[in-house]
């Protein structure tokens, strides 16, 4: 299993915790990671202004890939989503890839058709599987209660997906974490938005979408949030404390990425995963676990 | 938006939007609801509502549409896309009247705003000399700081 990771904009700004995570679980699991250092923006951010210069920016960078001989492995469900439609135009439209080479000549590239883009959660389901990953499985999470937050992107919309899990009732996170031995708490809305992609239009509108899924995980009793995309995790982790203030609540609830939980699992240490940068403090969370090994 | 006269409204709208990616099957729309159920914007936000929003296109409201606050609001979740009983594929129809507003000179500061720092910088959040030490504090690899590639791609910006 080789991939470029490809890290978009919000995970080297905003996001490391994540990257560390991801990087140090894909070693063992026998995902070998290649950095291409030319990639540039998704095209995710300028969809919702000029369609095709999002186009030409995902094409440019699936080009990259392409020249290196690679399919890429995404971490943001954002990227994953942009990537993933623009590599499906330009595989099925001539006209379109005819008209995006033209401008990606300028730049010494051409794009022919080939790579498959894959968020890091499905290489692990997909891919590594569940009988590979329980072998890593060094601690026992079962004292946990996690709320799973799918995000949008990472199985919307299914038509680009090829069948890949299932968009209104999805499983491919929860089967993963149940590795962990963590207890999976099921909420209302469950599926639902986290109001991310409004922050930079109507930002109170965005924090009452979060807001409102926030208020039923906590009903539902989790310890904490898992995710996958570093927008999502914008809005949970990085946002809970305006939001409890704006809102005149309080949640403490810790939002962990998969490969945080699942390297939790794994017997890492705290700082090998970042732990300590995320937003929401993780440490009485998981203290025990810590303190027994 | 509470005086809506047909005689203002502009019958070329409808040709316009189902010519273009997106559009195409926008006519199927048979009010059925499903997609503002769906939303979880109208559901926090009731000036947000997708089902009226392609009433209004269908209707010809041109300028009321494009010039609006609300298309702004919708967060291509794509809930309503994969509800929609019609295959009417609502989130690329609220990406393609968000795309034509800009073209039609209406954008909100922020949308206008990461336009320009992608096709300048090629990142929604440009890097620079601290985030690369961050960075090798924790091992993670160095990242360019500026992006050369986005002049020659987007030569027009």
């Amino acid at each position: 299993m080789k991939y470029a990771l490809f890290l978009g904009c919000t995970i080297p700004a905003r996001g490391r915790n994540y990257e560390l995570s991801a990087r140090k679980i894909a070693q063992p699991l026998g995902i070998d990671i290649v950095d291409i250092e030319d990639f540039i923006c998704c095209g995710f951010p300028v969809k919702t202004s000029d369609m095709d210069a999002a186009m030409l920016l995902g094409g440019y960078n699936l080009a990259l890939a392409q020249q290196q001989g690679l399919d890429m492995c995404t971490l943001c469900s954002s990227c994953t989503s942009a990537l993933t439609e623009t590599a499906h135009h330009l595989s099925e439209d001539r006209t379109t890839r005819n008209l995006i080479n033209k401008r990606l000549n300028k730049v010494g590239l051409q794009y022919e058709g080939h790579v498959k883009v894959r968020h890091f959660a499905r290489v692990l389901f997909e891919e590594v599987g569940e009988a590979e990953i329980k072998k890593h499985i060094k601690r026992d999470l079962s004292d946990l209660k996690i709320a799973i937050h799918y995000g949008c992107h990472y199985l919307k919309p299914s038509e680009i997906y090829d069948g890949f899990d299932n968009a209104e009732n999805p499983n491919t996170l929860d089967t993963l974490i149940a590795l962990t031995g963590a207890e999976v708490v099921d909420y209302p809305g469950k599926n639902r938005c986290c109001g991310g992609p409004v922050l930079p239009v109507h930002e109170k509108t965005a924090m009452a979408v979060t807001k409102q899924k926030l208020d039923d995980i906590k009903t539902a009793g989790a310890d904490a949030i898992c995710l996958i995309c570093p927008f999502c995790s914008v809005m949970y982790d990085g946002n809970q404390k305006s939001i409890e203030s704006e809102f005149e609540t309080e949640y403490n609830l810790p939002v962990l990425y998969l490969p945080q939980l699942l390297g939790l699992a794994m017997g890492y240490d705290r700082k090998e995963l970042g732990l300590n940068m995320n937003v929401v403090k993780t440490k009485k969370l998981l203290a025990g676990y810590f303190e027994k090994t | 938006m509470s005086d809506l006269n047909l005689k203002s409204a502009d019958a070329t709208f409808i040709h316009e939007l189902t010519e273009q990616p997106g559009g195409e099957k926008v006519r199927a729309c048979f009010t059925c609801k499903t997609c503002s159920a769906s939303c979880p914007i109208t559901a926090v936000n009731e000036t947000f509502n997708p089902l009226r929003i392609i009433r209004l296109a269908l209707y010809g409201f041109r300028d009321q549409v494009l010039g609006s606050d609300f298309i702004w609001l919708c967060s291509s979740c794509y809930s309503c896309q994969e509800r929609c009983p019609q295959g009417v594929c609502i989130a690329d129809f609220m990406t393609l009247l968000k795309n034509m507003a800009v073209k039609a000179g209406y954008a909100p500061t922020g949308i206008r705003a990461q336009k320009n720092l992608v096709t300048k910088d090629g990142r929604i959040y440009p890097l620079d000399d601290f985030d690369n030490k961050k960075r090798k504090k924790i091992g993670l690899p160095q990242l360019p700081t500026t992006c050369e590639v986005v002049k020659r791609l987007f030569p027009e910006e």
